[in-house]
């Protein structure tokens, strides 16, 4: 039996989906969520580290399962088949909500630079570097619904760096840690400008919800309170409650169907009993990440698009960007670990930008709490790895180790890329992700400048002995993947015009992080709920009712 | 080391391995009147394994691998999220007999405290008879074991190691953590 017809499907509920859902089924329009994942709790894992977001050995906590695998390139030409819990998959989470239930929940707005990269530094031989179609100030009013409707903690009041903005944060500043006041006292006797994250994280009752308990198992792990702010406790809920939104989980896509008039028909998808379906509509939004969404284009493939969806000039997939995180750790002589949670407290923006000889660089923070797994791979060369000693080297450092890293805003490069496995299928028979690649050699320059700062930072702290962390060329985009899909007022070197809206194809939007540019030296979470307020926004004042466009 | 031992050792490079890594662990066997079955390993291979997860997390003061039930966190997760690791374990852990007992000509569990972590050494760092090692390289299977030792000891007790949150307690951590009795919340 068909679908009911409606006026928009849209395909993920993480970061950008969830809100343009809520935007459209606010504007009035009848609305299709599909989500391939479900929603997920604290209780089903609770804080065990080894099926979490962070580490990932015994399995994915908030998905994906073994029905979704990809392969990944290692040495030229030679292709392995990954799972999701495996190194190299590039795993962002699949539930509702995707990555914003378990992150970190930093929340920056990007630089203003960072949207004219290619005018700020020339593009790097080897790069596709460019500037954004859009600036900060057009994303900025989009940025503060983001911070009011998804709630915010921040203060960016001791920040030069920081970029306009017309409002305050909705709440206050978290305070720092034990390691945060270490660390703002050192920075400020460097001369550099020290002030506190801002979060997606409740600092005070907001939204109806309570105030952050500063739990351990933070960053990796769902909020046992729900204190934490991603778009499955906010816009998703919100949307559902206008009436007008369907919100359907374990529905897994596998097509946008485009016609012969070059418009977008709907979605083919499998639902949670592997029934194919087909759910039309008078416009699609695909939300699925820089990875998945590059997949689902690619694998689009009609009469006037043989290539996929929006490829006709070979840009879909593309560009496929990270974050080369950079930085330092430092081991004390006093305790630096009190174990407030989520740890990450303090940061500088002094070497995001003007580096000499640098092009770009990336926020520096102290780190997330380590839990004792992950701690096992904190090591300085030579320390010990088994053995008593290495069991009395936890004992002494576990509580005296601060680390401190940035996210250096990678130059993008085109054969970094997602393309379509010719072979391998998943679980419903649709072609797989593959994954190609490697970074620039500017993002390990940059990242070497950043492990320096952040290695001086520990020092005047007091850290006894320190080592360095520098990204290498070769790993696989994560829960920060970006660029694959790129906005551009060129549709022969972008896949969507300034707004998400795929070239070519009217009806079709894109609201991800796949259409970044650059990935901005930030955790890019806020960035991509901005863009999701931005093309949310687009769609809705362009809809005529009954009819699009 | 004796001088019979030190020759073999030179055969296959490994002379002037000092042994760095620990002091001398406590010695502990499975107790002879809770003979375990395994869903993987004969006795045998659990005996000789439990034995090596042992030096990787030895007891001292507090619970190292054994107590804490590394084999039983080991032998689970074969059957699940490390299935693929079988062969590993099955062959590495006879390629790991040979090898003892070309070189020392006893069994590990026989070996003197400091001979079993100059073993471990070499496994790790490759310095063995290569023939010995056909199926799985000795690095891949130390690294394997080491691995999964330390998911076992500081993973969640959930998964059959790291019993009574043994780790976290040697980490001064609280767990449970109990809201508002042992957290200190900050504003």
């Amino acid at each position: 039996m068909a679908l009911k017809h409606v006026n928009a499907v849209v395909v993920g509920a993480g970061a950008g989906g969830g809100v343009v859902a809520k935007e459209l089924a606010e504007a009035g329009l009848s609305v299709v969520l599909l989500e391939r994942g479900d929603w997920v709790s604290f209780e089903e894992h609770g804080q065990d580290e080894l099926i979490s977001q962070r580490t990932t050995v015994l399995g994915n906590a908030y998905g994906p399962d073994d029905r979704f695998p990809r392969m990944s390139e290692g040495a030229p030409g030679q292709w392995n088949r990954i799972l999701p819990h495996e190194g190299g998959y590039g795993n962002n989470a699949a539930c509702v909500g995707s990555g914003t239930v378990s992150y970190g929940a930093m929340a920056w707005r990007f630089s203003e630079q960072d949207f004219r990269m290619r005018s700020t530094y020339g593009r790097p031989e080897g790069s596709t570097l460019d500037d954004w179609p859009i600036s900060y100030a057009d994303l900025e009013p989009f940025y503060e619904k983001a911070e009011w409707e998804i709630g915010v903690a921040g203060d960016m009041s001791a920040n030069p760096f920081a970029p306009p903005r017309q409002k305050p944060y909705p709440m206050p500043a978290f305070g720092q840690n034990r390691e945060g006041e270490m660390l703002y006292a050192a920075a400020k006797r460097l001369g550099w400008h020290p002030f506190p994250i801002p979060m997606l994280r409740n600092s005070v009752r907001y939204g109806g919800r309570n105030a952050c308990a500063h739990n351990r198992a933070c960053c990796g792990f769902a909020c046992p309170i729900n204190a934490k702010n991603g778009t499955q406790n906010t816009v998703i809920p919100r949307a559902l409650a206008t009436g007008h939104c369907e919100l359907r989980v374990r529905c897994v896509a596998s097509e946008i169907v485009v016609d012969d008039h070059s418009r977008a028909r709907g979605v083919r998808y499998f639902d949670a009993e592997d029934r194919p379906q087909y759910q039309t509509a008078d416009v699609v939004v695909v939300s699925c990440a820089a990875i998945e969404t590059a997949r689902l284009l690619l694998n689009s493939k009609s009469k006037l698009f043989p290539n996929g969806a929006g490829n006709r000039h070979d840009w879909v997939g593309r560009n496929l960007q990270d974050h080369a995180y950079s930085g330092a750790w430092g081991l004390f002589e006093q305790e630096t670990f009190d174990d407030v949670g989520p740890g990450a407290t303090i940061a500088i923006n002094d070497f995001n930008h003007g580096n000499a000889g640098l092009r770009g660089g990336g926020a520096l923070c102290n780190e997330f709490i380590r839990l004792p797994y992950l701690f096992t791979g904190v090591r300085p060369p030579g320390a010990p790895r088994w053995g008593k000693a290495h069991k009395d080297w936890q004992r002494n450092f576990y509580r005296r180790c601060v680390g401190i890293h940035g996210p250096v805003q990678e130059m993008p490069v085109a054969e970094m890329r997602v393309q379509i496995d010719p072979a391998l299928k998943d679980h419903w028979g649709i072609p797989v992700a593959r994954l190609s690649g490697q970074r620039h050699p500017d993002d390990l320059e940059v990242g070497a400048f950043l492990a320096a700062r952040a290695e001086a930072w520990l020092k005047e702290a007091g850290a006894v002995q320190t080592w360095k962390a520098v990204a290498g060329r070769g790993s696989r985009p994560g829960q920060h993947q970006a660029g694959s899909c790129r906005m551009g007022n060129d549709p022969t070197t972008s896949v969507t015009d300034r707004h998400g809206r795929v070239h070519d194809i009217d009806n079709l939007y894109l609201a991800d992080g796949s259409l970044h540019v650059t990935n901005g030296g930030y955790n890019p979470a806020l960035t991509i709920m901005a863009l999701g307020f931005w093309v949310g926004h687009h769609i809705a004042r362009e809809w005529k009712g009954g009819r699009f466009a | 080391m004796t001088r019979r031992t030190a020759v073999k050792l030179a055969l296959v490079g490994l002379t002037g391995a000092a042994v760095g890594v620990g002091s001398i662990p406590l010695i502990r066997s499975i107790p002879a009147t809770a003979p375990r079955r395994f869903r993987h390993f004969s006795d045998d291979d659990a005996a000789l394994l439990i034995e090596i997860c042992e030096q990787i997390i030895p007891g001292d003061d507090l619970p190292g691998a054994t107590e804490t039930g590394a084999i039983h966190f080991i032998d689970r997760q074969l059957g699940g999220r490390h299935r693929k690791h079988q062969p590993t374990y099955h062959r590495g852990l006879e390629s790991f007999r040979q090898t003892c007992t070309q070189v020392y000509g006893r069994a590990f569990h026989e070996l003197a405290p400091v001979q079993k972590i100059e073993l471990l050494q070499a496994v790790e760092t490759g310095r063995v008879p290569k023939e010995l090692w056909p199926d799985v390289s000795a690095p891949a299977f130390f690294n394997v074991v080491l691995a999964h030792t330390m998911q076992s000891f500081y993973g969640s007790p959930r998964h059959g190691g790291n019993r009574g949150y043994a780790s976290y307690r040697m980490l001064g951590l609280d767990q449970p953590v109990i809201a508002g009795q042992n957290r200190y919340p900050k504003a």
